[in-house]
């Protein structure tokens, strides 16, 4: 029996499966926060969220729209102040995964979030770096999930808002107390992991129905597959009915504040 | 001790054309009502500096009131871009702006070494990242003391701040709650400071531990009823999130903008 996805869940759930009941997550709005949220809901009910708003541990009914809506703090186990937040749990090591989005993501990882184009006359003004640039060297790793593109996988970023690797894959090399970087990127289409040595991001796992072709065909450089390829497993029909629920009761909250 | 103020009075008398201006809150508590205040008294050449430009600073950009915007996340939250922003740096309307931009750690930390009464901030920041080539007040330090490389950036000491809170008593205490963000921290690296609150009462009604900002640390007080909306304040009203998805649409347009600003900002005078 196979269950009815869309390619957007499917997205969801294998980057919620990315994280356990152990982890301290630093979450980004959007997508991550998405997944993490799926990720409490279902397998791992006791990781710990937090949002850079000063939220510590915080367990919300529905996703926040912005980074601070009142249900995060409501829910949190204590609310902190932004340099608290930053100084002492980001930076201070308590953090052991980042979780974060992207405008644009090349092949080293690296994240561009800041501008298309020149940075003095740029095409299209983005909205900048936020926490993103700490969360990605002070966290212990970095979890990047984001749509599958040619316009979002280049293989050189416009600007490096927040490393992964460097423009050469070695911006993290003898670099004291740093984290790992990126070491999983989730799209609706693969599974991505950096190569060990060159750090290159290569395609670790296929989603279900999805082609070799279609990834190639939509990544901006030369993509590499492992030489293992897995097959990504669907969804359970219990995690696509708590991400349904999540997202229409996330949806009715919002639209009900007129 | 501070004054108590009108919000018309106070931004009257407190805040000048060309000066620093940060106005606070991180995603809670935004100070709209205030900045509603100078737009309609047309404040101008303005450098302002917020973490998180939000609806606010749009609002204040369109009508022309910056000349300068110090920031680490200029989009709408969960909607999109800022239209008034965008179309400022990119195409000077209704006036250039300049933009130097940092990461939120840097901001957060510059606001504390501000309130520390210090002359920059240190951080282990920026690393790998262009924003140090595109915003020269990012700079390395060495650690005198293990030779590690840290970013240093120089501490947020504005002409003032402006935050809004829950409430004052009559002795002009006030108290934050919920999300606190860097609000204690940008009313003690400014010159002066104006807060706006929800209302005044007798009793803070504040724990021990509560962030409450003391009388004599404040220049100016404004009872502003829902003057952080369409942002929040805890404990009296909700964010109003389907605003904040319509304002894409109303600044999309410098027509349609113009037409909100001037039935909801210059139409409506002060509290």
């Amino acid at each position: 029996m196979s269950l009815e996805f869309t390619s957007s869940e499917m997205m969801s759930v294998t980057a919620a499966r990315a994280l356990t009941s152990d982890m301290t997550c630093f979450v980004g709005i959007g997508l991550p926060s998405e997944a993490a949220n799926l990720a409490r809901l279902t397998h791992a009910p006791d990781v710990t969220l937090i949002y850079e708003s000063g939220t510590l541990q915080t367990k919300p009914d529905v996703l926040p729209l912005s980074i601070g809506d009142g249900e995060l703090c409501e829910s949190a186990l204590t609310t902190v102040s932004v340099p608290e937040m930053f100084r002492y749990w980001l930076q201070g090591g308590h953090v052991s995964v980042g979780f974060l989005g992207t405008a644009q993501i090349d092949r080293y990882a690296n994240l561009n979030t800041t501008l298309i184009g020149d940075y003095r006359e740029p095409k299209v003004r983005l909205p900048g770096g936020g926490g993103a640039p700490e969360i990605a060297t002070n966290a212990k790793e970095v979890f990047i999930t984001v749509k599958h593109s040619k316009r979002t996988f280049v293989k050189d970023v416009d600007f490096v808002t927040t490393v992964g690797f460097g423009r050469d894959g070695k911006a993290r090399d003898n670099v004291p107390n740093i984290g790992r970087g990126p070491t999983v990127v989730i799209t609706d289409l693969c599974i991505l992991k950096p190569d060990p040595d060159t750090k290159e991001l290569v395609v670790t796992s296929l989603h279900p129905n999805v082609t070799r072709e279609e990834v190639i065909e939509a990544t901006g450089w030369e993509i590499r597959f492992a030489e293992s390829l897995d097959t990504t497993p669907e969804p359970t029909a219990h995690e696509l009915e708590i991400l349904r629920d999540l997202k229409a009761r996330t949806n009715a909250h919002h639209a009900g504040q007129q | 001790m501070a004054e108590f103020l009108s919000l018309q009075e106070a931004v009257s008398r407190h805040i000048s054309n060309g000066d620093t201006v940060c106005m606070e809150g991180f995603t809670h508590l935004i100070p709209f009502a205030a900045g509603h205040e100078i737009i309609r008294q047309e404040k101008r050449d303005l450098t302002l500096i917020r973490m998180t430009p939000d609806l606010v600073y749009d609002q204040m950009i369109g009508a022309g009131c910056a000349k300068k915007l110090i920031f680490s996340w200029g989009g709408n939250p969960g909607v999109g871009s800022l239209h008034r922003l965008r179309d400022a740096v990119e195409k000077g309307w209704p006036n250039k702006l300049d933009i130097l931009e940092h990461s939120h750690a840097a901001m957060a930390c510059a606001y504390e070494a501000g309130a520390a009464g210090l002359p920059f901030a240190v951080l282990r920041g920026y690393v790998g990242s262009d924003l140090p080539k595109v915003n020269n007040q990012i700079k390395f330090i060495e650690c005198p003391f293990t030779g590690e490389r840290l970013a240093a950036v120089p501490s947020v000491r504005p002409d003032v701040a402006v935050i809004h809170a829950q409430r004052a008593d009559r002795k002009g205490n006030v108290l934050v709650e919920g999300i606190v963000g860097i609000q204690k921290e940008v009313v003690l690296a400014a010159k002066r400071s104006i807060v706006t609150v929800e209302e005044i009462v007798d009793d803070l009604g504040a724990s021990v531990n509560a962030c409450v900002l003391p009388s004599w640390a404040i220049t100016a007080i404004a009872e502003a009823p829902k003057g952080a909306s369409p942002s929040y304040a805890l404990g009296y009203y909700d964010r109003d999130n389907a605003f904040y998805k319509e304002w894409d649409g109303i600044a999309r347009d410098r027509e349609t903008f113009q037409t909100w600003l001037k039935e909801n900002v210059f139409e409506k005078g002060a509290a």
